[in-house]
C-alpha cells in the first residue's frame, strides 16, 4: 500500500481527516526546507504539500507568488526540491511528501526523467495546476508508472463529465478547491462545499482533500467534518515570509500547525 | 496546404494550443466556446458585427500603395493595410468589438482585459462604454509608466486600470493577474484576451475577428494590381494582428507569410522578445507554444522598445505554421525599428507604432531584392501616435 493509502487508512480508524500543510520550497530560506518538513511532521501534520517555484503562478494569490518569487531569486531549482524531499526520506519514510507546481518546469526537466526522479527521491503524489485532466494522458502514465499519484483538482463549477475524468484518471486523492478564486482568497459559504464534497467522495471512490480559504483552526475543524483532509497553504507560508530567521521560522510552524492538528478529528464513525 | 481546417476539436494547432489553466475555468472556456459556435453560426450576430465594424471602427480601411517609399526602395511594391485608421487607432479593436458583443449575447456585465501597450485596453474600454459594460484593465506597472497617455485615454473611456506589480510587471503579469480576476469571478465576468493566445477558443476567436484585415487585403490586393501579393509581413508579439492578416492567404501557396518578433538590443544579447525565433516550446498562460524561458522552465524577462510586443509568448496557431513552414519569423531589432519608424514618417506622413515599425522594417530590408512588379503588403497594424513620448525621449526631447 501506498504511503498515501496507508496515511488515509489509519486516520479513517482514528475518526480523523489529514491535516496537510503547504510551504514553498526554499521559502523563507535555503536552508530551512528539510528541518520545516520534519518540524511541521512533529507539530501534526499528516502530509506535505512543498510547492515547486514558478515564475508565473496564475492560480496563487499574493503569498504565495511572492513566496515563489523569493525562493526563485533565492536560486531555488526543481533539482533542489527533489533533493530536499530525499534529505527528509533519510530520517522520515512514512509522512507522504506531495508537490504542487505548474506544468512547465516539469517539462523543461523532462516528464520521464522528473517521474524518475522524484520516485527515487520519495515523492508520493504531484499536483499540476495547469495541467488538465483532458491534456494529461501522457503524464499520468508516466508519473503512475513511477508509482507517484497524480493528483487532480475539481472546483465548485466542475460538472459531472470532468469528474468522472478525474476518477479515471487520478489516484491518491482528488483536491477540491473549495472556492471560485485564487489560494489566499476567503470562503465564506463551508456548508455548500462540504455538501458537495460529501457527494464528490461517493462519487469518486477516493478520498477528498479540501484547500483554499483554510485559514485558522476554528475552519480546520469545520473542514475536517466533511473532507478527508484539510490543506493548509497561504496562512502558513504568509506566517513563514514574516520570520527573521531559521529557528524562528521553525518555532512559528510548531506553533500554527499544533492549533490546528488539535481539530481534525470528525464524528464520522463508519465512512 | 489547401485545405486548412485547424484547431482541431479540442483546440491543438499540432502539438500547440489547447487548454492548461485552473480547473476552476474549464467550465467558463467550455461555455464560451459554445457562445462562440452558436454566434458564429448566427447570420443576427453576424451581420450586427459587421455593422459595427462599418459604423463604429470605420472598415472598410484602405489597402495603401506607398509608392514613395517603394520607388525610394527601388524594388517591390510596398502596400499598407491602414489598420491605424481604425477608429483608437490599430487593429484591436475587430476584436473587442467581436468579444464585447459576444459576452453581451452571453449576459455578462463586467468585462476584464490584460494590456501591454494599452491599446487593447483602450479598444476594450471604448467597446466596454459603448456597450454600457463595467470595464477593469490590468496593466503591468512599468508599461502604465511607458504608456501614460493610453492610461489616460482608458479613465476617460470610464474604465479602471489596475497595476499590476508582480514579477517583471509587464504584460505576462496582467495576464496572469486577468487569469486571477476571471478565475474569482467567473460567474458574472467576460474576459477580454486581446491576443491570440490564451486557451483554447480565445486563440481561434480571436483569429476569427481579426481575419477582416486579411479578407481584406486580399480582395484589395487583387483589385488594385490583379494579383495576389508575394509577401505579407506583420509584426508579431502575441500574434493577432499577423495572424488577421495571414489566415485568409494560408491556402495561397505563392504568397509569402512572414512575422517580425521583437529583436530588442539583438537576439545575442538575451534582452529581446521573440520566442519564435529563438525561444522552445513550453506552456503559459493556457497554452502551449514557443516561449523565452530559462534551462530550468522559468518564463524570462523580455525587451523590447515597444511595450505591445514586449511578451515572452506567442500565439500557438504562429508556433504551427513556423513548425510546418507555411510561415517564416525573423527579429528586427528596436534600432532597426525605430529607423523605419522616421522612414515613413517622412516619406509617406504616416506615423506607423513602435511594433508596426518592426515589420516595415523587414518590409523595407526585403523590398530592393525584389522585382518592382512584385508586392508586399505590410500590416500597418497602429499608428504611432501613443509612441511619441518614447522616441522623443531617446533623442533627449522632453515632450
Amino acid at each position: 500500500m501506498s504511503r498515501l493509502a496507508t496515511m488515509f487508512a489509519d486516520l479513517q480508524q482514528e475518526n480523523r481527516a489529514a491535516l496537510i500543510p503547504f510551504i514553498t520550497a526554499g521559502d523563507p530560506s535555503l536552508t530551512v526546507t528539510v528541518d520545516l518538513m520534519h518540524t511541521l511532521v512533529a507539530s501534526g501534520a499528516n502530509a506535505i504539500e512543498l510547492g515547486m517555484p514558478f515564475s508565473d503562478p496564475m492560480a496563487d494569490g499574493p503569498s504565495i507568488q511572492r513566496a515563489s518569487e523569493r525562493a526563485l531569486a533565492r536560486g531555488v531549482k526543481l533539482r533542489m526540491v527533489l533533493e530536499w524531499v530525499r534529505e527528509f526520506r533519510c530520517s522520515n519514510s512514512h509522512t507522504p511528501v506531495i508537490l504542487m507546481g505548474y506544468l512547465n518546469p516539469l517539462e523543461a526537466m523532462g516528464m520521464a526523467t522528473f517521474a524518475e526522479l522524484a520516485a527515487e527521491a520519495g515523492v508520493d503524489a504531484v499536483i499540476i495546476v495547469d495541467l488538465t485532466p483532458e491534456e494529461a494522458h501522457d503524464e499520468t502514465a508516466l508519473l503512475k508508472a513511477r508509482g507517484i499519484d497524480p493528483i487532480f483538482l475539481l472546483a465548485p463549477t466542475s460538472g459531472a463529465e470532468r469528474v468522472r475524468t478525474v476518477r479515471e484518471l487520478g489516484s491518491g486523492f482528488v483536491y477540491y478547491v473549495s472556492l471560485r478564486g485564487i489560494t489566499g482568497a476567503a470562503q465564506s459559504n463551508w456548508e455548500e462545499v462540504l455538501k458537495r464534497v460529501r457527494g464528490l467522495r461517493q462519487e469518486l471512490a477516493m478520498p477528498v482533500a479540501i484547500g483554499f480559504g483554510i485559514r485558522d483552526a476554528e475552519t480546520v475543524a469545520r473542514v475536517a467534518q466533511g473532507a478527508d483532509a484539510v490543506v493548509v497553504g497561504s496562512a502558513l507560508v504568509e506566517k513563514l515570509a514574516d520570520c527573521q530567521d531559521d529557528q524562528a521560522a521553525l518555532r512559528v510552524a510548531h506553533s500554527f500547525l499544533q492549533d490546528l492538528a488539535a481539530v481534525t478529528s470528525n464524528n464520522r464513525s463508519a465512512s | 496546404m489547401d485545405n486548412y481546417t485547424l484547431p482541431d476539436a479540442s483546440g491543438h494547432y499540432g502539438p500547440y494550443g489547447g487548454r492548461f489553466v485552473a480547473e476552476t475555468l474549464i467550465p467558463a472556456l467550455d461555455e464560451l466556446n459554445q457562445a462562440y459556435q452558436e454566434a458564429q453560426a448566427d447570420p443576427e450576430f453576424r451581420a450586427e458585427l459587421h455593422s459595427e465594424l462599418r459604423q463604429f471602427v470605420g472598415r472598410p480601411n484602405p489597402l495603401y500603395h506607398a509608392e514613395r517609399i517603394s520607388r525610394m526602395l527601388g524594388g517591390a511594391q510596398i502596400y499598407l493595410k491602414r489598420e491605424d485608421l481604425n477608429h483608437t487607432g490599430a487593429h484591436k479593436i475587430n476584436n473587442a468589438v467581436g468579444q464585447a458583443l459576444l459576452a453581451r449575447r452571453m449576459g455578462k456585465k463586467r468585462i476584464i482585459a490584460e494590456t501591454g501597450a494599452g491599446q487593447h485596453g483602450v479598444a476594450t474600454a471604448t467597446v466596454a462604454t459603448r456597450y454600457g459594460m463595467e470595464c477593469l484593465v490590468y496593466m503591468g506597472e512599468e508599461d502604465i509608466q511607458r504608456q501614460s497617455s493610453n492610461v489616460f485615454r482608458m479613465r476617460l473611456l470610464g474604465a479602471q486600470v489596475a497595476a499590476v506589480t508582480s514579477g517583471t510587471r509587464t504584460l505576462k503579469d496582467a495576464l496572469n493577474e486577468a487569469l486571477r480576476d476571471w478565475v474569482t469571478h467567473v460567474d458574472n465576468t467576460f474576459y477580454v484576451i486581446g491576443t491570440v493566445a490564451g486557451p483554447h477558443p480565445y486563440p481561434a476567436m480571436v483569429r476569427d475577428f481579426h481575419r477582416v484585415i486579411g479578407d481584406e487585403a486580399r480582395a484589395q490586393c487583387l483589385e488594385l494590381t490583379g494579383r495576389l501579393p508575394d509577401v505579407c509581413v506583420a509584426c508579431v508579439g502575441g500574434g493577432s494582428n499577423a495572424i488577421g492578416l495571414f489566415y485568409p492567404f494560408i491556402n495561397d501557396q505563392s504568397v509569402r507569410l512572414i512575422g517580425v518578433e521583437a529583436g530588442g538590443l539583438g537576439l545575442s544579447t538575451g534582452q529581446h522578445a521573440a520566442p519564435l525565433t529563438s525561444g522552445k516550446p513550453g506552456v503559459l498562460h493556457g497554452n502551449r507554444t514557443y516561449l523565452m524561458e530559462d534551462e530550468d522552465g522559468q518564463i524570462l524577462p523580455t525587451h523590447s522598445i515597444s511595450a505591445g510586443l514586449d511578451y515572452p509568448g506567442v500565439g500557438p496557431e504562429h508556433a504551427y505554421l513556423k513548425d510546418i513552414g507555411r510561415a517564416e519569423y525573423v527579429a528586427a531589432t528596436d534600432q532597426e525599428a525605430l529607423q523605419a519608424f522616421h522612414q515613413l514618417c517622412r516619406t509617406e506622413g504616416i506615423i506607423p507604432a513602435l511594433e508596426t515599425s518592426h515589420a516595415l522594417a523587414h518590409a523595407f530590408a526585403l523590398a530592393p531584392s525584389m522585382r518592382s512588379d512584385q508586392s508586399i503588403i505590410v500590416n500597418l497594424s497602429g499608428r504611432g501616435d501613443k509612441d511619441i513620448h518614447t522616441v522623443a525621449a531617446l533623442e533627449g526631447i522632453h515632450l
